[in-house]
């Protein structure tokens, strides 16, 4: 060794924390985020190789500009019905969202999430796919069933977790499963979904199918091994999946710079796996419309997966269980510079003549209604609060499909010491 | 203090010690952590001491384990126990058996807390007890602490100890302890003598249990919530047992379980896990083995069922008053 002090004149490393612009009491200015004119992305061809178009993971597609016009090349087109219908469906989610919230501040249920600011994101894309197309999502995806009309007392009662529950009681309020409706059970567990889209994906090109399968995770998930498990399996097969990334700013209490979003974008994920990537407005119905129909179009000529960063912000709390005025800016949510989806999509109805404030006021009074009458159907079937709503002994259902000798023992046994079990204590009884 | 605090302090303790100690997990800077089991820490002791993490359990688990190799010890946590699988490679593979692979070269000084059991309507994702897989794999300690007093003085010595340690905190009694009855009102610890903790340093050695009541008729192995649950059950059948709160699943304090089991000639494990394959089938073995012939009736175990966590019916999974008294009844019914 030349010196005995090798080191002695290197400068000291130093590790890099990541910091949120603005904490609690802090004035907010977003000025710092990047938003690129609507209009201005180009939209290359769905056959175009992926490394064609690097530049679109590193940008922002948007198509409703500020003052309520759709411009640009991927301005989806579409007509004012079906403009209309995904303005109800965002309305119908954020009021179904707002009484469920309260029900749970009620005590009626033991928790629930709200999608507000977000309702894009879900919705249009559920717009754009097939109903038949399988939908992988996360636990702030709610819109996927409400656009895809799935009953909203269906949705309840799994809140409520009451006699009418189609998943028994057995599953936290909000973590549906409605199969009929293209979607799959919800796990608590985090990017879980996103190899298991991969896999359902590969088997319908396997079997020469139609379908193609979507999911979804949010900014904070893009960190579990699971996500990049899923990319590695879907470039290798070319799998019919689209990988929705919701970067919502906020995972519970860290900001996107923990999950890498200091050093690049969401959508540059696709990058490293050679996966068209896409960075979309997500605050724009149309921008996600057609960012989701353009990768379903990929999907199904077979150009394989497409990843899409939704750029939003989660304007509630994380959960009932969250206080975010804990760790992040009162400010924020308002200043957000993509504004509110709902407020964008109307303003482009009324721009092209096909929508006005007073149908709107209208329509968010009689979807009010909708879901209080809704809460009273499901209300009907109970409410969490209201102690048990299913058998005991259904809690061994389900763990298989045939019942093994050692679960019908310890059901037989729950349901002795129920009935025994005046003074459960008492040897002599 | 109640268990929360104290598992702060305890960290906030050993910050001050010992400048290799570091915090880090999902939600811990800033925040303080979902249970704010970190609260102040990172104000206090700096940010590239106490900082969040992405959310990604593998990387914590591996990310500490490295951390770990070059000297410093690390307090990870994972934010509920259920979320420790995905870290199942890096704790059983690498962290529990660097130091055996390595000859010692490597070790990997290692505390990773985190909240288990149910009881909060967490359902199937937020309740679980996972504490048999690891007890199952050589060179990882697990400890489960049942009091705030415990909760300090084992996770002091948990980050002072070189091997890595696994902390499970039973959430359920992080603000009080629970007699089982989830519609009674909440107990706190400011009534409890183990809510009594000193601010400052101590440690309770790892592998050593606690005899909660002493007693004649029958030994009651547990830990954590079921501790509680054991004590209030007790106390209202009026039995005479003795009830011993393991504290370390592993090491295991052989010689207080065998020395009870072989003075009362009853014994009785009790915990939230699922039966088979439980922590409980070990204890059982072990007692079997070793005390088989001062025996004077069958072994009982009371546990969670072979089911996952149902939400709604939490309260008929849980192992509660009404399932360890039909137990008691059938251990006692020859005496
Ligand atoms: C494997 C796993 N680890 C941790 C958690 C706890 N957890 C639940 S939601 C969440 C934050 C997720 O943030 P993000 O992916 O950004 O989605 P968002 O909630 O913002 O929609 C965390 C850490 C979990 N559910 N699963």
């Amino acid at each position: 060794m030349a010196s005995e002090h090798p080191r002695a004149n290197l400068q000291p490393l130093t590790l890099h924390i990541p910091e949120p612009k603005f904490r609690p009491g802090d004035a907010v200015d977003f000025a710092e985020v990047d938003v690129p004119p609507a209009g201005e992305a180009r939209r290359p061809d769905t056959a175009d190789k992926a490394s064609d178009f690097i530049d679109l993971a590193y940008t922002l597609v948007r198509v409703l500009d500020d003052d309520g016009n759709a411009v640009g090349p991927w301005d989806p087109k579409l007509s004012p019905d079906v403009l209309r219908r995904m303005l109800r469906s965002m309305a119908l989610l954020r009021a179904f969202d707002e009484r469920m919230f309260r029900a749970q501040r009620q005590g009626k249920t033991s928790f629930y999430m709200k999608a507000l600011g977000e309702e894009a994101v879900a919705v249009a894309a559920a717009y754009a796919l097939d109903y038949e197309d399988m939908c992988f999502p996360s636990y702030r995806q709610q819109g996927l069933l409400i656009a895809r009309g799935w009953s909203l007392v269906d949705m309840m009662n799994q809140i409520y977790s009451n006699t009418a529950d189609r998943l028994g009681g057995k599953q936290l309020p909000i973590m549906y499963s409605v199969k009929e409706a293209g979607f799959f059970s919800i796990s608590g567990n985090l990017t879980t979904q996103y190899p298991q889209a991969v896999g359902w994906a590969m088997a319908s090109a396997a079997k020469g199918d139609t379908r193609i399968a979507a999911t979804w995770c949010g900014e904070g998930s893009t960190a579990e091994g699971d996500f990049h498990s899923a990319l590695t399996f879907a470039t290798v097969y070319r799998a019919p999946v689209i990988f929705n990334i919701v970067n919502n700013q906020w995972a519970i209490s860290s900001f996107s710079g923990f999950a890498g979003a200091e050093a690049t974008t969401f959508a540059a994920r696709a990058v490293g796996y050679g996966i068209a990537g896409l960075r979309v407005d997500g605050n724009d119905a149309l921008a996600v419309y057609a960012a989701t129909e353009w990768a379903a179009e990929r999907a199904r000529t077979n150009q394989g997966p497409t990843l899409i960063e939704h750029f939003t912000y989660r304007a509630e709390g994380h959960s009932t269980s969250d206080d975010p005025g804990q760790y992040r800016s009162e400010g924020e949510p308002n200043a957000w510079p993509l504004g509110d989806p709902i407020k964008r999509l109307k303003d482009h109805l009324i721009a092209i003549g096909e929508w006005d404030e007073e149908r709107h006021a209208a329509q968010d009074k009689e979807l009010a209604e909708q879901v209080k009458a809704a809460q009273k159907e499901a209300e009907k079937n109970g409410i969490l609060g209201h102690g048990l709503h299913q058998p005991l002994e259904s809690l061994f259902d389900g763990v298989f499909e045939e019942m093994p000798w050692h679960l019908k023992e310890q059901r037989q046994q729950m349901l002795d010491e129920e009935s025994a079990s005046g003074r459960p204590w008492d040897i002599k009884a | 203090m109640n268990m929360i605090q104290a598992i702060n302090s305890a960290m906030d303790i050993m910050m001050e010690r010992d400048p290799d100690v570091i915090v880090m997990g999902e939600d811990v800077g800033y925040f303080g952590g979902v249970f704010r089991a970190t609260a102040g820490l990172q104000a206090k002791h700096g940010k590239t001491r106490v900082f969040d993490t992405p959310i990604t359990e593998c990387g914590i688990i591996g990310v500490a384990v490295g951390m770990g190799a070059y000297g410093l010890r690390p307090v990870p946590e994972i934010q509920f126990a259920d979320y420790i699988y995905p870290a199942l490679d890096q704790l059983v593979s690498e962290a529990a058996r660097l130091r055996y692979r390595s000859a010692g070269e490597f070790t990997s000084p290692i505390t990773v807390r985190s909240p288990f059991g149910g009881g909060i309507f967490g359902g199937q994702t937020h309740s679980q007890s996972p504490e048999g897989l690891f007890t199952h794999m050589s060179g990882i300690k697990t400890v489960i602490p049942s009091t705030p007093y415990d909760a300090k003085g084992l996770l002091i010595a948990a980050i002072e100890d070189n091997d890595p340690t696994l902390f499970f905190e039973p959430k359920r009694i992080y603000n009080g302890p629970f007699d089982g009855y989830w519609d009674r009102p909440s107990q706190n610890w400011s009534k409890h003598p183990a809510g009594e903790v000193p601010t400052g340093y101590y440690k309770i050695e790892l592998g050593k249990a606690k005899i909660v009541r002493a007693g004649e008729a029958l030994t009651i192995l547990a830990y954590g919530t079921m501790v509680h649950v054991c004590t209030a059950v007790v106390a209202e059948a009026g039995i005479d047992a003795e009830i011993v709160d393991l504290r370390t699943l592993v090491p295991l304090d052989i010689e207080t379980i065998e020395a009870s089991v072989k003075k009362t000639g009853r014994c009785m494990i009790v915990h939230e896990a699922t039966r088979t394959s439980g922590f409980g089938a070990e204890l059982s073995a072990i007692v079997q083995e070793r005390c088989f012939y001062h025996l004077e009736a069958p072994i009982e175990r009371v546990t969670g069922f072979d089911t996952p966590y149902p939400h709604s019916l939490e309260w008929a999974y849980f192992p509660g008053p009404v399932r360890i008294g039909e137990a008691l009844k059938k251990i006692m019914k020859d005496a």
